[in-house]
């Protein structure tokens, strides 16, 4: 096992598929000076311009460059900068990447990646603290990833990458620093297969990305009081693992669904009406979500503080469920 | 006229392509009317001159991207006009197994890359396109047709902008048939056109007569030839007029019919078959090759008419090997 941060995972993975397959490329704004964050520094050093592509501000252009490239041979890794950005390649994404191999009878396939960093992080206001990956998940034809450590950044990155089919793969903002354990074997994890982070028998919390963090806290805490709480880190929202979720309540009879994402509609509630479907007769208490208010994301801390999950939000929930 | 070099057997074919596209879309049409055909069709009547001039002359190798009213293109380009029925009518030996219909019409086996249903759409597809073969470094170009209409959108923009940056082979195709949907271009459209954009731009552009095979041929072999060897963009204008309306049931009343009948004056295939007796070609030898190019397609339409419908599960097929719906559809 190595330490490493979260970006520098993803950084590991990138340059390691561009090794092993030369068709691999990124593109995206400043990426040959590493990017908005870092996660390409040194990249084109290794790999040269002409595959670690800048690019100018066009997300429409490069979401449909990548589609292009993608039909044509390559896989391309798109890098948008925030997850808010690629709002601007809507079009490109979901009628054209998605829809392609469906539309045209299954003559091509659109391998391609594109990394849409979410989140709320430092107060970037409502322009760039977005979390939209219940968008995605609505669309047929797409894969969504949404890594929360970093060797899930890395082995999940990987498999994006080699992926046949179009990826979102929404990094958090708020995790580029977040050190871990990575494998220091090259290897790739499954996309579509949840991870129990923690085993428990009193609930089972179903989350993903930078809200598996708070839930971890929140069910320590509970822990203080001998109530273990399960909880699953979903990785991959597209395709999600109902049989994780649905065999993890089936024995705890209970499920709470956390995101950072606006509770309406979000993914949480498509979580819960699975459960609410497949587990009716094992359910000790009603299902329920814990997200956002449905309000943009404010610029002033204490008024963005208002729309964080904070652990003490999550055990309050957590505790509403087992009390 | 009299152009005494001229390669006959080159504007043979083409009029046998140019035939042979407004047959298809004749009977695309009767289809239509028959209930045959189920959703929007866009037909391009009159500006069969464009398809044969310009994607008659690529190469098997180079890619072609197309827009809704893109059935000339890709017969032009090679596909199987049989296969391109079927597909029109949702039939089991379409070229997409029926999935994608006239709008989304795409042959990948002769580097038909598929036609858009939104417009403009295909100029960045087009310029990502010729990005891999210039990072595999394969010896092949991308032509990339649009309307009119497209010249207002933003990937207009971002694609040709892309293009001339990374300096990719790829030919830009505006055909400007006036109309963007049911309203005149001109009346929305700042500025002097298509061709002042490109250049702005730095791609080097030309006009020309769209409905004049010799004229689209010769500009767009030229720019091809400019596309393939000195390895940036190139743009070509080729002016034209849709004969028909917007879809198959337009009847396009915002038009004089005196307009149309005008037009009708300038068909490009009467035009293509008067350069060709020009040269000495006689009538009845282009009455036989017009006969042959109709009996292909009237065979054409006659066997999508007794093909099957697909296999309902293909409907289910194709969406995407992760999460695919016939393990996971909900």
């Amino acid at each position: 096992m190595n330490t490493m941060n979260y970006l520098e995972a993803g950084k590991r993975a990138l340059a390691e598929e561009m090794r092993r397959d030369r068709t691999v490329w990124a593109l995206g704004e400043d990426l040959g000076r590493g990017g908005v964050f870092g996660q390409y520094r040194g990249l084109a050093g290794e790999f040269g311009a002409s595959r670690i592509v800048d690019t100018p501000i066009s997300e429409a252009g490069i979401m449909a460059a990548a589609v292009g490239a993608a039909m044509t041979g390559t896989r391309p890794v798109v890098e948008m900068r925030f997850s808010d950005f690629a709002l601007c390649a809507v079009d490109e994404l979901v009628n054209q990447a998605a829809k392609a191999r469906y539309m045209f009878g299954g003559q091509t396939t659109v391998p391609l990646v594109v990394r849409e960093p979410i989140g709320m992080w430092r107060s970037s206001a409502a322009q760039h603290s977005q979390s939209l990956e219940a968008w995605y998940v609505h669309i047929p034809g797409l894969v969504v990833v949404a890594p929360a450590t970093p060797a899930d950044n890395y082995g999940l990155l990987k498999s994006a990458i080699r992926c046949d089919d179009p990826v979102v793969y929404m990094e958090h903002k708020n995790l580029w620093a977040l050190e871990g354990e990575v494998p220091a074997v090259e290897g790739a994890l499954p996309l579509g297969k949840a991870r129990t982070a923690r085993v428990g028998e009193v609930l089972t919390v179903v989350t993903w990305s930078a809200a598996l963090h708070v839930c971890l806290k929140a069910a320590d805490k509970l822990a203080r009081d001998n109530l273990e709480v399960e909880v699953i880190d979903l990785r991959t929202l597209w395709p999600w693992d109902r049989e994780a979720v649905l065999t993890s309540v089936e024995s705890t009879g209970r499920c709470l669904i956390v995101h950072e994402a606006v509770q309406v509609a979000g993914f949480g509630a498509e979580i819960a009406a699975v459960v609410g479907e497949e587990c009716f007769g094992r359910l000790n208490a009603p299902v329920r979500r814990l997200g956002a208010p449905r309000v943009p994301v404010p610029y002033s801390p204490p008024l963005e503080a208002q729309l964080a999950l904070t652990v003490e939000k999550v055990e309050a929930a957590m505790r509403g469920m087992v009390g | 006229m009299s152009i005494p070099n001229l390669d006959r057997e080159r504007f043979r074919r083409h009029y046998h392509t140019m035939v042979a596209i407004r047959a298809f879309e004749e009977a695309a049409l009767d289809a239509l009317k028959q209930g045959l055909v189920h959703g929007a069709i866009h037909p391009s009547i009159g500006q069969e001159a464009v398809a044969a001039g310009v994607c008659g002359n690529l190469l098997e190798r180079d890619l072609l991207l197309s827009t809704h009213r893109g059935h000339g293109h890709t017969l032009a380009k090679g596909a199987d006009p049989t296969a391109m029925m079927c597909e029109l009518l949702g039939r089991a030996g379409g070229t997409s197994h029926g999935k994608g219909g006239s709008m989304h019409i795409a042959d990948f086996q002769v580097g038909m890359l598929g036609a858009n249903g939104v417009v403009a759409a295909n100029i960045g597809i087009a310029a990502g396109a010729a990005h891999a073969l210039k990072l595999r470094g394969e010896d092949a170009m991308v032509c990339c047709l649009f309307g009119d209409g497209a010249i207002n959108r933003g990937p207009f923009l971002e694609g040709l902008n892309w293009a001339a940056v990374y300096g990719l082979p790829v030919l830009f195709v505006c055909e400007d048939n006036g109309f963007a949907a049911t309203t005149r271009t001109r009346e929305l459209t700042a500025g002097p056109g298509p061709v002042a954009r490109a250049e702005s731009l730095g791609i080097r552009s030309l006009s020309v007569d769209g409905n004049d095979i010799l004229a689209v041929d010769s500009a767009a072999r030229d720019l091809m030839d400019v596309v393939r060897t000195a390895g940036g963009p190139r743009f070509l204008h080729v002016r034209t007029y849709r004969l028909t309306g917007h879809t198959g049931t337009d009847p396009a009343a915002y038009r004089e019919e005196s307009e149309v009948a005008e037009a009708w004056q300038n068909d490009p295939i009467a035009r293509c078959r008067t350069l060709l007796t020009s040269v000495g070609d006689d009538d009845a030898m282009l009455d036989e090759l017009a006969a042959s190019a109709r009996t292909l397609i009237d065979e054409v339409y006659r066997k999508a008419r007794d093909a099957a419908w697909p296999a309902p599960e293909l409907g289910f097929a194709h969406v995407q090997d992760l999460g695919d719906p016939r393990q996971r559809a909900y």
